[in-house]
């Protein structure tokens, strides 16, 4: 080992040579000829596998720095840094992985587009979020944007034949390239500003100066463009409805989950640190972007009848939601970013993986009248998806609640009043059409008889997402204990 | 057991839907059964309640204490008082009764309805009996969902937006009281250093009376909606109409009590500067007032049975706020009373709506006509509900109300007066309901032949009525449970009103200068 690979970046970036690796395999074994598709179900295997080996190193980080009583591990002379807030990110990261593979077993059959590209784009997908999580330099950290957004624009136009997924990707495409572009240009202006890369060197130049300098106000706003447009908030949201309805459904629910998880991540630790002292000119910008971002959200979800399109702008909304939390910036902010994020990841994969078993051979099932009278048919699927739902409005006792409820708590604390009144009375607008969803399958008559798509690996996903998020919401100490530790400071 | 016994209360009805989801939805006639003999079992779990409570004590009774979130601060905290335990009994009695009067009129998906039946009796038990504000919370939402499918999935014609309108109006009310509570706890913790929501330590902030004033307006969206009061009562009739006869029942005899509940309970102890502010006082008194005839005028007019019984309920719920925000003993005690007498008596009216509904299926009024010849026993029971309602002497209206009014009469003659013509409304509007259905030649064919009440519709009704004469001939046994608490409350707010006697008693319109001696 050389000076330049030393042991320690060995085990920091452990968990992201895992996933390349094994990303890699499931190329080369795709290659094997199979006369008998049943032996697909290696690929599933190979994803399985890999994730159990990243977490392996995650878990291995974890016991290091808390055997040593360590806050963080550094690697790569400063580019690279594992601590608890990176480890709280990949771990969400490997639950969305491992969720959505399983389910995209099933449903890729059904889809007839079962390919093991697709598997080994999540893994790269999931490599390019540890970087974002982890990432402490600008390179390192656009690298691994770059790295999860190209998985994605291939995984968004996944169903070569269909058009609309056609169509999502390439206007994913042209706009996630478009927003790359601003943020590589503030990354240039904060580079000119410190003549460094590492965040730690910029947040030194950047609190030298005034928060109002206008290279420092340009270095911010086009960062801020471009992790935005990422987070999917509004006036950058335009591609996530066309995005969400166009790609299959499994692809829907990783973007919508672990892509924003890495991003808000990303933007954490862009915003938190070295943007942090110049928090006086971002802050009312971002309180902007954030009631337009839940007025969008909310208000267009209303007029939805496609359901991916409907989560598509309720996942707009939650991220106005997550923006709050940044906007009051405090230890409650960012816990109740962090909390919010984990509970959006079970409620969100959950709702999705709904609408992945109303996907039939023949059958789309992505009209909110597809849910018809499913009380009727499917009981089980009827209950969990409203337990989703609530939690997705953030009632309690269900773990929406939680997040909601830290997020508000920190515009109190932060004396934000305005925010928060705008924040709760969404809840409201929320719960309108969120109920259009319960009222169709709890009242509406059945009219599709065809049984849902109920795979042994749907069930199983599903229930643990059901289960999470009840118990989170019923019990949360010991996942509020977790997001406790593991603020970004 | 016996230091369990009020969760024992509070969790019968869920261990019991428990049970109930374990029956296959084919087997009706079991899943009714077993609805029904739960439920009463729960009633009869809560009599112990009231047989163990000690009157005499003050404070807070059988308080069960358990860490729950210990980061947040929030504990399982339950407990009652004389309040309490009243608004209890009356959950868990208007909750079987419910539940019976639902045997014949509803045998469409009869699993779910119970089950929500069940759930919807452990969130209003859980709102009454918690000292924690974040378990209130808890409870207070979980009321609003088994709510939405009972009118949603059962109810009438317009049920969806009747549904959806009662879920807006009440979780947009609801929302904006969170962030009042999350101010009382984020205002705790920069005083005393530690997170919180237990009501007994909240009680303990001082805040200037600007914040009170804030939060108290943040209190008074959530809890005002549900009463309802004026003006926010829009979705109280729509909701009414709608729902199933054990709907409406369940929602005027307990869920409206969550509101006027929450203003005794929260409102006043919490924020007691803001609470007694004069311009507070005058504005909440006004809304109340208004209330009371505004509902009245509007039963006047109605020609839909149910719908004029639910305005009555504006009328009556009016009452019940005058009475608090007379901020005397008599006005508080009052008012819960009526809150209990309002349970049985609109209870009882929406209960017989239900009746004539069953056999006619309709709630036109010019649809009836005379049915006192056909249905002699209705007639009397009908009589005995409506009178209570009125305010006869003798039955339970009559107290609550005379009550209230004695307190409003202390705090403010002219709140009084406009109060007395509420109930000189009240008698009008259901005197001439009774005239036009009740009295007179029968004048529709199709009620010649209408069957009496059954021997279980007369088993709905029996408790109740019961129940009204005890209340209207010797309500001692009330006054004496609300005396302790009733007089904390009012020592919170106006301190020093028993000692000062007569001096400060010139009226709650001028305590300005109690607060802000201060």
């Amino acid at each position: 080992m050389s000076q330049f690979y030393t042991l320690t970046d060995h085990f920091v970036l452990l968990p992201a040579i895992m996933l390349a690796l094994f990303g890699c395999a499931i190329l080369l074994f795709d290659f094997w000829p199979r006369p008998d598709p049943r032996q697909r179900r290696g690929l599933l295997f190979f994803v399985v596998a890999g994730l159990a080996f990243a977490g392996f190193g995650l878990w291995r980080q974890q016991a290091f720095l808390n055997a040593n009583g360590l806050t963080e591990i550094t690697a790569f002379q400063g580019s690279l840094t594992i601590d608890r807030f990176a480890l709280f990110f990949n771990w969400i990261f490997e639950i969305a992985s491992l969720i959505v593979a399983i389910v995209s077993y099933a449903y890729l059959e059904i889809e007839g587009e079962h390919h093991g590209e697709y598997y080994a784009l999540m893994l790269f997908a999931q490599c390019g979020m540890f970087f974002l999580a982890a990432g402490t330099d600008l390179v390192t950290l656009f690298i691994g944007l770059e790295l999860m957004a190209l998985c994605f624009y291939v995984m968004v136009g996944f169903l070569r034949g269909a058009k609309r997924s056609n169509e999502a990707a390439l206007k994913y495409l042209l706009l996630g390239a478009f927003s790359s572009g601003f943020l590589v240009y503030g990354f240039s202006i904060m580079y000119g500003l410190a003549g460094s890369t590492k965040l730690s060197d910029i947040a030194i130049a950047i609190a030298a100066r005034d928060p109002w300098d206008p290279m420092v106000f340009l270095a911010m706003a086009t960062t801020a463009v471009g992790l935005l447009f990422k987070i999917s908030a509004a006036p950058f949201h335009m591609w996530a409805p066309d995005a969400y309805e166009g790609a299959p459904t499994t692809v829907t629910a990783y973007l919508s989950v672990a892509s924003k998880a890495a991003s808000i991540a990303f933007l954490l630790r862009i915003f938190m640190g070295p943007l942090a002292s110049a928090r006086e000119s971002w802050e009312p910008l971002l309180s902007v972007v954030a009631i337009l971002t839940m007025t969008v959200g909310n208000l267009a979800a209303v007029t939805q009848t496609n359901l991916k399109r409907l989560l598509a702008y309720s996942s707009i909304s939650h991220a106005g939601y997550m923006l709050l939390g940044l906007i009051a910036g405090n230890e409650t902010g960012i816990k109740g970013i962090e909390v919010y994020i984990l509970v959006y990841a079970f409620m969100n994969l959950g709702a999705f993986i709904v609408i992945v078993a109303l996907r039939r051979k023949n059958i789309i099932g992505e009209d909110i009248d597809d849910l018809a009278g499913l009380m009727q048919k499917s009981p089980g699927y009827a209950v969990l998806m409203l337990i989703f739902l609530l939690s997705l409005a953030g009632i309690p006792p269900t773990a929406g609640f939680l997040g909601k409820y830290y997020i508000f708590l920190a515009l109190i604390e932060t004396h934000h009043y305005f925010l928060a009144v705008i924040g709760t009375l969404y809840v409201a607008v929320a719960i309108y059409y969120y109920f259009r969803i319960v009222r169709s399958m709890f009242v509406g008559q059945l009219v599709e008889q065809a049984p849902l798509t109920t795979s042994f690996g749907v069930r199983l996903a599903l229930g643990v997402a059901g289960v999470m998020t009840l118990a989170i919401g019923i019990y949360p100490e010991p996942f509020l204990r977790m997001a406790q530790g593991s603020i970004l400071r | 057991m016996d230091q369990h016994l009020l969760s024992i209360v509070l969790f019968a009805p869920l261990a019991s839907l428990a049970v109930l989801l374990l029956i296959p939805s084919s087997n009706k006639t079991l899943i009714k059964v077993w609805a029904n003999l739960s439920s009463f079992a729960a009633f009869m779990i809560s009599l112990p309640l009231a047989a163990r409570f000690d009157k005499s004590a003050p404070g807070f009774q059988m308080v069960e204490r358990v860490d729950w979130i210990p980061s947040l601060g929030v504990k399982y905290l339950i407990g009652i008082d004389g309040i309490s335990l009243l608004l209890v009994m009356l959950t868990t009695v208007m909750g079987f009764l419910a539940i019976l009067s639902s045997w014949k009129a509803i045998d469409d998906r009869v699993k779910e309805y119970y089950a929500m039946f069940l759930l919807l009796q452990t969130g209003m038990i859980g709102v009454f009996i918690s000292l924690d504000f974040f378990l209130f919370y808890v409870f207070w939402e979980l009321v609003l969902v088994p709510m939405y499918f009972i009118i949603g999935v059962w109810g009438g014609p317009r049920k969806l937006y009747a549904a959806i309108k009662f879920f807006l109006y009440t979780l947009a009310g609801s929302v904006l009281m969170l962030l009042g509570i999350l101010t009382l706890y984020y205002r705790y913790h920069s005083q005393f250093g530690t997170y919180t929501f237990e009501i007994a330590e909240l009680m303990k902030l001082d805040l200037p009376l600007g914040l009170q004033q804030w939060v108290f307006w943040a209190f008074f969206i959530g809890f005002a909606i549900k009463v309802p009061m004026f003006p926010f009562h829009t979705w109280l009739p729509d909701a009414h109409v709608e729902a199933p006869t054990a709907g409406s029942v369940i929602l005027a005899a307990v869920l409206l009590k969550m509101g006027t509940y929450g203003f005794i309970r929260f409102s006043l102890p919490l924020v007691p500067k803001a609470s007694v502010n004069v311009t507070i006082v005058q504005v909440l008194a006004v809304l109340s007032i208004i209330g009371i005839i505004y509902g009245a005028l509007v039963s006047l007019m109605q020609q839909d049975w149910k719908k004029l019984i639910a305005y009555s309920s504006v009328s009556h719920l009016g009452f019940c706020t005058l009475g608090i925000f007379s901020m005397n003993p008599n006005g508080i005690a009052g008012s819960v009373i009526q809150q209990i007498n309002h349970g049985i008596s609109t209870g009882m009216l929406f209960l017989i709506i239900g009746v004539v509904y069953e056999r006619r299926h309709t709630r036109e009024i010019s649809e009836y006509g005379g049915l006192a010849h056909v249905m002699p026993k209705f007639a009397i029971v009908f009589a005995i509900a409506m009178l209570s309602s009125a305010g006869l002497p003798l039955l339970n209206g009559f107290v609550g109300e005379f009550t209230i009014l004695q307190g409003a009469f202390e705090a403010n003659r002219a709140w009084a007066a406009f109060a007395v013509a509420g109930v000189i409304l009240g008698a009008a509007y259901l005197l001439w309901l009774y005239q036009r259905t009740m009295l007179g030649q029968i004048t529709k064919s199709a009620n010649l032949h209408l069957p009496d009440l059954s021997l279980r519709e007369m088993a709905v009704f029996l408790p109740l009525i019961a129940w009204a004469i005890w209340i209207g001939v010797y309500p001692k046994p009330y006054f004496d449970l609300l005396e302790k608490p009733v007089a904390q409350i009012v020592e919170r707010v106006r301190p020093g009103y028993y000692q000062g006697g007569a001096a400060i008693n010139a009226g709650a319109a001028q305590p300005s200068s109690t607060a802000g001696a201060q």
